[in-house]
């Protein structure tokens, strides 16, 4: 990818607060029209990342392009080509929803006029039409999380940063803001997310790249990073020791892993559900009892062990 | 997504945008004052007790030489409200930054400063509209001012100059990041000293002389006697060009470090 086709395009990005190191050299690129997620657990980095492209922050080393204008030199180009939507709605909570949206938009430069017309369409949009002469302060969390996104919107910028954009809703309401994200992507948006979820990463993203303290320690398509993980895991649980060892004499060759302790055999459950009924099948046969038997998605622990060795939950919560 | 047809970012000078950003930020702090009528009616209530305190409750003690104690009280009860008044826009500016509203202006293409502006605009306005509470309270105790049209207006410029410089101290301590509650506080304690150490509620010839040079050389005295003087149609002498010295000299400080706060705040 030429960098003339890249929105974003970040090189050797550090940062440090207070001797803390929380981001040691990232380097991360979006083409145009695509969706890059940017996943790790709290402390990894990420907020502190999307501050600094999105002008908040100055990086103490490195250079990040926005539409190929620099975020330090050109902050305020680069201003009118963004929109923010950050972890906490960031809303003003004595205005109603209306006079909100209408105040982002005239700061975008359009006229009274246009800000109004986009407000009542974006209200709409967000399914907030009959809370638009209500003050922010009467509206529930996802109501004020669609707001927060509408005020990004209003001025339709190329470019969208949507830090943690479902983190704390119900599945209903991040259901409806996946829904929303792949239409503005649809339309050409180009956009940079960051999330706790390989789920989310996995539905919304082109390209994911997994930081942990501060480096990214994996990048690629979410079917490459599930690939390099072994996708999903079948759990044979057998009856006891003796159906244990026939089991693994049976499907050895096949298994992942197997555990002695809890008569257990892992499989690879990636290849379709057929495949899984022939080893059902190939078990009955064979006359082996079966305990129990459960399916496994990789989960951002999983990531995090095979990527760092060591589980996500033992990262000290640092400084994001 | 609805349809971006026909709308485009109007393209005009920066000096424009100066004005309009901080218009647009003016109204919302308008709006706040309509949505928050409390503020505004805690700002009028508090001047409206020392006025009765003082008036009844320590006016009788309180020897003014010739001058009636109504009469000498309201012009320290106006500067009081003045510069309490400041106080809102650190308030406002702390509430911003919690509500991580802040990151967003940040983050548009907009003249950074107007934030600040709209916030301390909305204290003129506040100001302004609990002066006239006030002036209406001190003439039911007895307040009789002999001052013209135009000594009037220099009260009125003089009082709203104490808010306006004091509104961007306030904004400094609003940007320190910390809770509103300790913004509240600190806001407000750094001018009990000067309000009270001055000539507002008493002449400071009663003052020990340590606290009385204290007294007589601080901006909040200036800003009393000016106003005082120019209510009673007495000379103002001194002390109005040194209460317009002191309201420049404090935004010449305070509108840069402000500034360079504001655009080096990192919210989290």
């Amino acid at each position: 990818m030429s960098s003339s086709d890249a929105a974003i395009v970040a090189t050797s990005i550090t940062k440090s607060f207070k001797q803390v190191e929380v981001l040691k050299g990232i380097d991360l690129e979006a083409a145009r029209g695509t969706v890059l997620a940017l996943l790790g657990p709290n402390g990894a980095g990420k907020t502190t990342m999307v501050r600094i492209l999105a002008t908040l922050l100055k990086p103490d080393g490195g250079r990040a392009l926005v539409d190929g204008y620099d975020v330090v030199q050109d902050a305020e180009k680069v201003r009118s080509l963004i929109g923010l939507t950050g972890q906490y709605a960031a809303v003003d909570e004595l205005l109603t929803g209306m006079a909100n949206l209408t105040m982002i938009g005239r700061l975008y430069r359009l006229c009274t006029r246009d800000a109004r017309r986009r407000a009542t369409d974006l209200l709409e949009v967000f399914d907030l039409t009959t809370a638009a002469d209500r003050v922010v302060k009467t509206y529930s969390g996802g109501m004020r999380r669609r707001l927060d996104l509408a005020a990004s919107l209003i001025a339709n910028p190329p470019i969208l940063f949507l830090d943690e954009p479902t983190t704390g809703l119900d599945p209903h309401s991040r259901n409806a803001m996946w829904e929303i994200i792949r239409q503005l992507v649809r339309e050409g948006t180009t956009l940079l997310l960051t999330t706790q979820y390989l789920e989310e990463a996995d539905q919304l993203a082109d390209q994911i790249a997994v930081i942990d303290t501060g480096t990214v320690v994996a990048k690629g398509s979410p079917d490459d990073l599930k690939r390099r993980l072994g996708g999903e895991r079948f759990d044979i649980v057998t009856s006891g020791p003796a159906a244990f060892a026939r089991a693994a004499r049976l499907l050895g060759a096949r298994a992942l892993q197997s555990d002695p302790d809890t008569w257990t055999l892992s499989l690879r459950a990636d290849e379709g559900f057929q495949k899984l009924y022939e080893t059902l099948g190939e078990l009955q046969q064979a006359d082996i009892e079966i305990g129990g038997f459960s399916l496994h998605r990789p989960t951002l622990d999983d990531v995090f062990l095979r990527l760092t060795q060591r589980a996500a939950g033992d990262d000290q919560k640092g400084n994001e | 997504m609805p349809s971006m047809a026909g709308i485009q970012p109007l393209r005009r000078s920066r000096a424009f945008w100066v004005f309009s950003d901080t218009w647009v930020l003016i109204q919302r702090s308008l709006l706040h004052i309509k949505e928050d009528p409390e503020q505004l009616l805690s700002l009028s209530l508090q001047p409206i007790m020392f006025v009765v305190l003082f008036r009844y409750v320590f006016g009788g003690a309180i020897n003014t030489g010739g001058v009636s104690y109504a009469n000498f009280l309201m012009a320290g009860i106006f500067v009081q409200t003045a510069a309490f008044g400041s106080t809102t826009t650190g308030v406002g500016i702390a509430t911003d930054l919690q509500q991580g509203i802040v990151d967003r202006f940040r983050s548009l293409p907009i003249v950074q400063t107007s934030v600040l502006t709209g916030h301390v605009a909305a204290d003129l306005i506040r100001s302004l509209l609990a002066l006239v509470v006030m002036v209406a309270t001190g003439l039911l105790v007895g307040f009789r001012p002999s001052a013209g049209p135009l000594a009037w207006l220099a009260c009125i410029g003089l009082l709203l100059l104490l808010t306006f410089a004091l509104s961007w101290v306030s904004a400094i301590v609003g940007l320190m990041g910390r809770s509103i509650e300790f913004v509240q506080q600190a806001s407000f304690i750094w001018l009990f000293p000067f309000t009270f150490a001055s000539s507002a509620f008493v002449p400071t010839q009663s003052m020990p002389g340590w606290l009385r040079t204290f007294a007589e050389n601080q901006p909040i005295t200036h800003y009393v006697d000016a106003v005082r003087n120019l209510l009673l149609g007495k000379p103002v002498g001194n002390h109005g060009w040194l209460a317009v010295i002191w309201g420049i000299g404090i935004l010449v400080c305070a509108i840069p470090i402000a500034s360079y706060q504001f655009r080096h705040r990192s919210a989290r």
